[in-house]
């Protein structure tokens, strides 16, 4: 869209294709895949990337950014990406996953993975909910969240409490850099970017496991509108999931 | 440790036989977890991998190894892992992901006796699994079946460059026999394929501006996933047309055809020499492909009046492949099993042939 007399300062990054997305309004992949994209473009790195793909929202990750990308059967997602890295460790390797394929199906492998230490970036996208599915309770939905699962609500008594994936994997020798951040005012996003940025520079430099936790908002399936769920982010997730650095032992 | 040599011979188990023949293709990146009676294989691989340079993984789960070898397999390793019969039912899910994204790789299934938990003893029961894909969709896996620990190095040296031409996961089906016996092996040279390779699919990074590559099995524009089908299908057909194999024993002039693979094809093979030395005209026919399944020297031999015995460790999966087989033609088929952990005795074998003959 052109307005008149206005300039563009920021254009789109070369690695982001000018794809439509198949993404609700309000949804945080798109900025995540975005700031992806821009320091792959900024590091000049498209040809020393693979990403993985989740099963998940996220599955069709692969249309929008324009770098080699792999699809993982639903939360062997991090494994598959180490046996990229194995494959090819001169590489910059990512796996980008959903709260569902990270935290339910994938517990198994995320931990494992990280255990190992093996050198890849993980992007965690909590939204607390199953988006492509059509919104049933994630293993981090808060409790009381309705969901088309919990429809009274997450009970804790026969669901349990949501899982603090960046504090579970802190117990653990291995992993170097575990952080949570948000995706809401401006300043939360460049704190993301910043943190990916430190994930990707912790695989290269140090070859080590990391991590990046994004409280990421899903309008559609909490149920509110996209203004109001920066909000919600706030009040509901930010209790259960503070954000900050959980563990960095990089220094 | 086996040094390269034509001059050389080695005496190793059949487990050992599939790691060192995928070795020796230029395998460098092997994922894998414990499970009896294959577990000789993986403890082989973890001191020979890091010897040539590769990459030994011990997993968290089956599940795990498989998207290990998912990943190395995309970035162009020839990669390689192995179970026994339920570690294999968890490798279902892979094995069609594998299948969908056309993935070359190498799967050992050494056979013990289901269901279940069942038993460490040898079984034949994965027949179905292994021959008709196993996971969900439509797909095969090329199915390899050695009878010798020979031919299991054999076979596994062979492997990936069937996986890879035809880009398709080749799965060898051993049993508890097979692998846990010893043979001398006179092995092939050392590949001097490098560890990974830009296969024009392969993830690389898309350096120097090249189009990105996705290394995918899902396809959601209306129409797209049918048309993949019907390219996958063409390939299978074609794999159908070139790829069956087998070996005939006495069968010529048969007119009993005893059909086996594997360890059964060993008793088999002695229980047609009994019938020789008892006048009677047995044969064998040895599947050395169970998918595609090899339908001619069956078709050959019904046209020639012959009837047919077949001799495997579960009630009755290969015998279904025979009475497709002959469709045709039809002639009467027999079994001859034992399953859950039993053996068939080459004077069972022997007596079933007899009575066959009316002798």
């Amino acid at each position: 869209m052109e307005v008149a007399g206005a300039k563009l300062k920021i254009g789109r990054p070369r690695s982001l294709l000018a794809a439509r997305t198949h993404y609700c309004a309000g949804c945080g992949h798109g900025v995540v895949h975005r700031i992806i994209a821009e320091i792959i473009d900024e590091w000049g790195l498209r040809g020393q990337t693979i990403g993985m793909a989740p099963v998940g929202c996220a599955v069709l990750m692969y249309q929008y950014l324009d770098i080699d990308m792999c699809e993982s059967p639903h939360g062997r997602t991090p494994e598959v990406a180490a046996g990229i890295k194995r494959a090819r460790p001169d590489k910059l390797v990512f796996s980008y996953q959903g709260d569902g394929d990270l935290a339910a199906i994938g517990m198994g492998e995320i931990i494992h993975v990280a255990n190992r230490g093996e050198p890849i970036s993980v992007i965690f996208i909590n939204n607390a909910i199953y988006g492509m599915t059509g919104g049933q309770m994630a293993p981090t939905t808060v409790p009381g969240q309705k969901t088309t699962t919990t429809p009274q609500g997450r009970s804790v008594t026969g669901e349990g409490f949501p899982i603090r994936v960046c504090e579970l994997l802190a117990t653990l020798e291995k992993p170097v850099y575990l952080e949570r951040t948000v995706l809401g005012a401006p300043k939360e996003i460049t704190r993301t970017k910043n943190a990916i940025k430190k994930s990707f520079r912790v695989q290269r430099e140090l070859k080590a496991f990391s991590l990046v936790e994004i409280l990421s908002p899903c309008p559609t399936y909490w149920r509110v509108s996209p203004d109001k769920s920066v909000k919600y982010i706030e009040t509901w997730m930010e209790k259960i999931f503070p954000p900050g650095v959980i563990k960095d032992t990089t220094k | 440790m086996a040094q390269a040599s034509t001059e050389e011979k080695i005496l190793i188990t059949g487990n050992v036989a599939a790691a060192e023949g995928a070795v020796r293709a230029g395998c460098r990146f092997y994922f894998g977890y414990p499970i009896t009676p294959q577990n000789d294989l993986p403890e082989y691989m973890s001191a020979r991998m890091p010897a040539v340079g590769g990459t030994f993984v011990q997993a968290e789960s089956e599940l795990a190894a498989m998207a290990l070898l998912h990943g190395a397999a995309a970035a162009g390793g020839r990669a390689m892992t192995s179970s026994s019969s339920p570690g294999v039912s968890l490798k279902q899910e892979a094995l069609s992901y594998l299948a969908g994204s056309e993935l070359p790789a190498l799967i050992v299934n050494v056979q013990r006796a289901g269901p279940g938990l069942g038993d460490v003893r040898c079984g034949q029961a994965d027949y179905f699994q292994a021959t008709r894909g196993g996971g969900h969709g439509d797909y095969r896996l090329l199915v390899l079946a050695p009878h010798t620990v020979q031919e299991t190095f054999d076979l596994a040296y062979e492997a990936f460059d069937l996986a890879e031409k035809w880009r398709c996961p080749v799965m060898i089906l051993s049993d508890q026999q097979l692998g846990q016996m010893m043979e001398p092996v006179v092995p092939a040279p050392m590949s001097t394929l490098p560890a990974v390779r830009d296969l024009p699919w392969a993830l690389s990074g898309a350096e120097g501006g090249r189009p990105k590559r996705i290394v995918k099995s899902f396809y959601w524009r209306p129409g797209e996933l049918e048309e993949f089908n019907k390219r996958l299908r063409e390939k299978y057909i074609k794999m159908e047309r070139e790829l069956p194999r087998w070996e005939e024993d006495r069968a010529a002039d048969a007119e009993i055809v005893l059909v086996a693979y594997g360890t059964s094809a060993r008793i088999a093979r002695d229980a047609v020499g009994l019938a020789r030395e008892a006048g009677i005209r047995a044969g064998l026919v040895r599947p050395i492909t169970l998918w595609p399944f090899p339908a001619a020297p069956l078709v050959a031999a019904a046209k020639r009046g012959a009837r047919f015995l077949v001799v495997e460790m579960s009630w009755g999966q290969m015998i279904d492949d025979v009475k497709l087989s002959l469709y045709g033609t039809p002639r009467p088929v027999d079994l001859c099993w034992r399953a859950g952990g039993g053996v068939p005795d080459v004077a069972e074998v022997f007596e079933q042939v007899r009575r066959l003959a009316g002798k």
